[in-house]
């Protein structure tokens, strides 16, 4: 079992790794699955594991994005040059230049991200159900109309984030390979994190909060670090989203809340919310099946896409992923009570009457 | 003996309608106490306001020497004083070792977030399944707590509670709606966490049958006041008492 596991995970590693090699023509689609990943991977920390439905995780993968955008064209060029070409034609950079702005905005971006996230969290992860969501929801909003009208980061007329060095080799496949280890290591480290206790607290958040605080559970930290840990994937994903894309607009790339920050949580809810693989699977299907509809099918995209989301969530209410582990489960439990009942304490384990 | 937690003068009134009128009430470490009263004599209020739920208007709890009116529910979980509620709760969608592995106490000298992102030590997972084996739901340690039929979850709650090694347990109705049988089981082993594990408890219970067994000694509301204190024995022959439940003659 554990063998056929690891064997698993390394064909799904090499499938990766080749995947921009054999379908070249494909490299920019399959970058963007890996984002959908992370977006839906990071939704799911406190949407899924934790119960609190989140609109506005976008607002940190805005922030990531306009962050490395911004370190990218002040490291290297004053705001005034940068004007005075127009933005793109002169940003030219070294390879070095590029890579360290890239990197340096994308921990600035992430620590940014982290900040915010513990300071909004403070205030509105107080707020529960439909509170929470609807705060949140304001969130993303408000925070795409500051971007659109702050003349630092450009306003309405957006960012043009730099030309890629072509001496870096071809610019789709260096994004691939980003967003491909980005997911990697966002599910591995997920992966560690929800087998601890703090995953075991995440969960018991979700099922019953008030429990949990009348069982002495720190429940304000263990949110605050949950909603910190969604922010920095996601601020890590958005400060290459925006070079990836070659402009940075405020609500259609960087706090893109009617697009990306609601595929997330579909992404989530299809694959099946609270699982690790989930929101993977989701992501998977979300986004080959939006591209197909859009390639093939374009003015009804929007309405199958609905439609579909509108089906899963009617008739696999626990997603995909959800469903199946039911299905096992229920399978398990049956086969496993029945030879225990004979066996147990009669005066105690025996059900009400 | 001294007392582990001490009620004095605490009211609290929600709008105009006073649920509880300067009680007084205080339990010895050790001891079990009772609290019984008519439906909306403000027993259950009495409970949110020790353990920090409800603001108390004026009056001081005082639990092992330290005030802690001002202090949040989970503070005051973790200074070790527990309540279980009237209707269960349990984390429904994680199995029952699951739900006892959580409820492992974060106190004690170690920093509470390294041990955060480590794996649930083994002997916690003993623990939790030898307290599981205690209450009689070792069989269903894999099954999900909200699949437990709702005698089944209170016993479950309890283990919990067990679980995060309290001073003091406070317990709202252990046995309501549970059936007869189960109900001598839950009272074996209040008795035994009591006498094995030294957890001093104060129990609100209506079944005046569990309660005279259980409590050395009891305390009655009605109408938000203290109506009456003393022995089983002494509050059960008090006239006041007779007629609060029953209705004066």
């Amino acid at each position: 079992m554990k063998a056929a596991r690891a064997a698993g995970y390394v064909a799904l590693t090499v499938a990766a790794v080749a995947a921009p090699f054999v379908l070249p023509q494909y490299q920019s689609q399959l970058a963007l699955l890996w984002v959908m990943v992370v977006l839906a991977l990071s939704w799911d920390i406190v949407g899924g594991q934790m119960g609190y439905n989140s609109f506005g995780n976008i607002v940190f993968f805005g922030i990531g994005v306009y962050t490395t955008a911004v370190v990218q064209r002040d490291l290297f060029f004053g705001v005034e040059e940068y004007a005075h070409v127009a933005g793109g034609v002169a940003s030219q950079l070294a390879p070095l230049q590029y890579l360290g702005g890239l990197a340096l905005g994308l921990v600035l971006g992430a620590v940014l991200a982290v900040i915010a996230a513990a300071v909004l969290g403070a205030g509105i992860l107080r707020l529960r159900g439909h509170y929470f969501a609807i705060c949140t929801l304001g969130l993303g909003i408000a925070m795409g109309e500051i971007a659109g009208g702050t003349d630092y980061i450009g306003a309405g007329s957006g960012l043009v984030t730099p030309l890629f060095p072509e001496l870096l080799g071809e610019r789709n496949r260096f994004f691939y390979f980003y967003f491909m280890l980005l997911a990697f290591t966002c599910f591995g480290v997920l992966a560690a994190v929800y087998r601890c206790r703090f995953g075991l607290a995440l969960n018991a958040i979700r099922d019953n909060e008030d429990k949990a605080e009348a069982m002495g559970l720190r429940t304000t930290r263990y949110k605050t670090i949950a909603w910190c840990l969604s922010a920095v994937f996601l601020a890590l994903a958005g400060g290459a989203y925006g070079n990836f894309i070659g402009f940075v607009d405020p609500v259609d790339t960087a706090f893109a809340g009617p697009t990306l920050g609601v595929w997330m949580i579909l992404m989530a809810i299809m694959g099946g919310r609270g699982t690790l693989w989930g929101p993977v699977i989701g992501a998977m299907i979300f986004h080959v099946s939006r591209e197909f509809l859009w390639t093939y099918l374009l003015g009804w995209d929007r309405m199958i896409l609905g439609l579909l989301t509108v089906l899963i969530v009617i008739f696999l209410p626990l997603g995909i992923l959800g469903w199946l582990r039911e299905r096992t489960a229920g399978r398990a439990a049956a086969a496993a009570v029945k030879p225990s009942s004979s066996t147990s304490q009669p005066s105690l384990s025996k059900s009400q009457p | 003996m001294s007392a582990l937690l001490q009620v004095s003068k605490v009211s609290k009134s929600f709008g105009g309608v006073t649920a509880n009128r300067a009680l007084s009430l205080s339990v010895d470490a050790g001891a079990i106490a009772g609290l019984i009263g008519p439906n909306g004599s403000g027993k259950t209020t009495l409970f949110n306001c020790i353990v920090g739920h409800h603001p108390v208007d004026s009056g001081s709890v005082v639990f092992a020497g330290r005030e802690i009116k001002h202090r949040t529910v989970p503070q005051i979980a973790r200074l070790g004083l527990l309540r279980t509620f009237q209707q269960t709760r349990v984390y429904g969608a994680m199995d029952c070792v699951q739900n006892m592995q959580i409820s492992a106490p974060q106190r004690g000298p170690e920093n509470a977030r390294q041990k955060l992102f480590r794996k649930v030590p083994a002997v916690v997972t003993e623990k939790a399944e030898s307290l599981l084996e205690f209450v009689g739901l070792f069989e269903k340690r894999r099954l999900r707590a909200g699949e437990l039929s709702f005698g089944q979850q209170k016993l479950l709650e309890f283990a919990m509670a067990l679980m995060n090694e309290p001073k003091m347990l406070l317990l709202d109705e252990p046995t309501a709606g549970i059936n007869p049988t189960l109900i001598n089981g839950i009272m074996d082993r209040l008795l035994r966490a009591n006498a094995e594990l030294g957890i001093t408890l104060l129990v609100i219970e209506h079944n005046m049958r569990v309660i005279m067994n259980l409590a050395q000694h009891i305390y009655c509301l009605a109408h938000g006041s203290l109506l009456a204190a003393g022995t089983p024995q002494e509050v059960q022959e008090d006239p006041r008492v007779l007629s609060a439940y029953l209705g004066a003659q």
